[in-house]
């Protein structure tokens, strides 16, 4: 029998770049998230009623009212990538209630100890996160063509929404990762992400213009992550929709939080457990 | 057979587990108070203590979970705190709850486990079919674990700790919560990796008899620091004929075993007893 060779780690650990043990360690967590997402779908059902009823209700209504200077746009479509941006906001914001239960369940201690890098474990939720972002953007398609809403279809539009959807389902849900790990309590989660979805979401451009909001708010909306998505979606989503920072500005400073973001959450993962 | 004082380490110190003055202090509370403990190779070695002696607050510390607050210790030769990177691929470990994926399958928490733990593609499947079978979970490998037994569930966390060959197993209360046949299962599995594998097991325990039949060699922790060091044969005869485990530690601790406990450790110990359902 070998088995004395067999229980000697680490003599024989394949060494690799980090980049390269990065990414195996990402994709093996994202793959069980997955692999649990489309296992139990409803989910991603449960999710599309919200965007159906804030476009059917709130902005037929609000298309009467004509106040709101949307441009060349009706004002359904102005706020369609709103919509779509908040819907990947109020689902990723919560993502972090989840780590907590695996805290809960002694889950995150078994990550902990294996020598996966944190700034895998952190990666690998984003990319599951940017992955349902993806899903609801197709809901939101779909409702946006039953509402008769004119849609940019060239397929590099359709690549850079998918695109800037995950990167944003990315970011919140990482900032919901940094939250779980202060407050370490899924009561007391669930009370700050009360308290900070609403906020986000009116301090954006989500469903009017930034130039329409008063100096404080102006100040705010500059410094929300969902105002560079919406502002990204709307360029990209919607026939006459235009950007004001451009997609290439809005994705690079997205990338940017993210990266921070990352790196803060990487920071604090290990604190979940004390 | 290779029997496991032949499986000796290639690096540093000769002891699987080497603590010195290793201290862990909670604003006013010391939870680990200058602990010098060492565990030979091939050992199955048991903390044994009530719950708040330091047992959980130690394994944490030695499986990298968390900085000593002064102090060292070496696991498989590397220091924790210097090197907590080679320490986490030279060790296995087992949480106190049932930590295993009940929204995956058997199979699916094994190949999350072959991935982290950097065991080559072309021996993923072989590694994870050889541990489900060693486990006795062959026809198990296929099911979401929700479905499965405590005793089943704990057997899919040792198969997940063994794929990689760690040198030192590390199981928090392995036995909490399950049955007396789930627990003898458990016993004998250990002992297998023990024997067929030259692991090193570091166990913590409050149950009496587990401490009794499982290990070769014990340490009975009280408030954070060793009271008494010995193989459970031993530590009884110095206490005459009669005397039991629980004997032993009402002398060095001046009380019962079964005493104390906080809030949190309570909860757990529910959770993962409600989970068993």
């Amino acid at each position: 029998m070998t088995s004395a060779r067999l229980a000697a780690p680490p003599a024989d650990w394949v060494e690799e770049t980090v980049v390269v043990e990065v990414w195996r360690e990402t994709l093996a967590i994202a793959n069980v998230e997955l692999r649990k997402l489309f296992r139990d779908p409803t989910e991603l059902f449960t999710r599309a009623i919200q965007p159906v009823l804030w476009l059917v209700i709130f902005g037929q209504v609000f298309s009467r009212v004509r106040g709101i200077p949307t441009g060349n746009v009706s004002y359904l479509a102005f706020m369609t990538p709103g919509i779509l941006a908040q819907s990947v906001l109020f689902a990723a914001i919560f993502y972090g209630i989840a780590v907590i239960w695996e805290r809960d369940l002694g889950i995150v201690h078994k990550l902990l100890v294996s020598p996966a890098k944190r700034i895998s474990l952190v990666l690998g939720k984003a990319v599951s996160a940017g992955f349902r972002g993806v899903m609801q953007a197709i809901i939101i398609y779909l409702i946006a063509i039953a509402l008769h809403i004119a849609i940019r279809w060239q397929p590099l539009n359709i690549l850079a929404v998918l695109a800037g959807v995950a990167l944003g389902s990315a970011i919140f849900a990482t900032f919901s990762l940094i939250i779980a790990c202060i407050v370490k309590s899924r009561e007391r989660f669930m009370g700050i992400g009360q308290v900070i979805t609403m906020p986000l979401f009116f301090a954006s451009n989500a469903i009017y213009p930034i130039a329409i909001m008063p100096a404080w708010l102006k100040v705010v909306a500059l410094v929300n992550p969902l105002t560079y998505l919406v502002d990204a979606l709307r360029g990209q989503m919607i026939v006459g929709g235009e950007s004001v920072h451009g997609f290439a500005s809005d994705f690079g400073i997205m990338i940017v939080i993210f990266i921070v973001l990352s790196a803060i959450a990487a920071r604090l993962y290990p604190t979940l457990l004390r | 057979m290779v029997s496991a004082n032949t499986n000796t380490p290639m690096e540093g110190s000769g002891f699987a587990v080497e603590t010195e003055a290793l201290t862990k202090i909670y604003g006013d509370l010391t939870a680990v108070d200058h602990l010098d403990c060492r565990v030979p190779y091939g050992q199955i070695f048991g903390l044994l203590g009530p719950n708040g002696a330091g047992k959980s607050t130690t394994i944490k510390m030695l499986t990298t979970l968390l900085d000593p607050t002064s102090g060292t210790a070496k696991v498989a030769g590397f220091d924790i705190v210097a090197a907590p990177a080679h320490v986490r691929r030279s060790i296995g470990y087992v949480p106190q709850m049932l930590s295993a994926d009940g929204a995956l399958t058997g199979e699916e928490n094994l190949m999350l486990s072959a991935k982290l733990y950097a065991i080559p593609r072309v021996e993923r499947q072989a590694r994870i079919a050889e541990a489900l079978a060693f486990m006795g979970l062959t026809e198990f490998g296929r099911r979401l674990v929700k479905t499965y037994s405590g005793g089943m569930i704990r057997r899919l966390e040792l198969a997940q700790a063994m794929l990689h060959r760690p040198m030192v197993l590390f199981l928090d209360e392995p036995t909490i919560g399950l049955d007396p046949v789930a627990r003898h299962t458990v016993w004998d599995r250990l002992r297998e990796l023990r024997k067929n594998f030259g692991m090193t097991i570091l166990i913590t325990t409050h149950d009496m008899d587990e401490a009794d039949e499982l290990c070769d060699e014990l340490a009975l922790m009280h408030r954070g620091q060793i009271a008494a060091l010995g193989k459970p044969a031993e530590l009884k005869a110095s206490f005459g004929a009669e005397a039991t485990l629980d004997d032993v530690f009402a002398h060095f601790s001046g009380g019962s075993i079964q005493e104390g406990g906080s809030y949190r450790d309570i909860r757990q110990t529910r959770s993962t007893a409600s989970r068993l359902g």
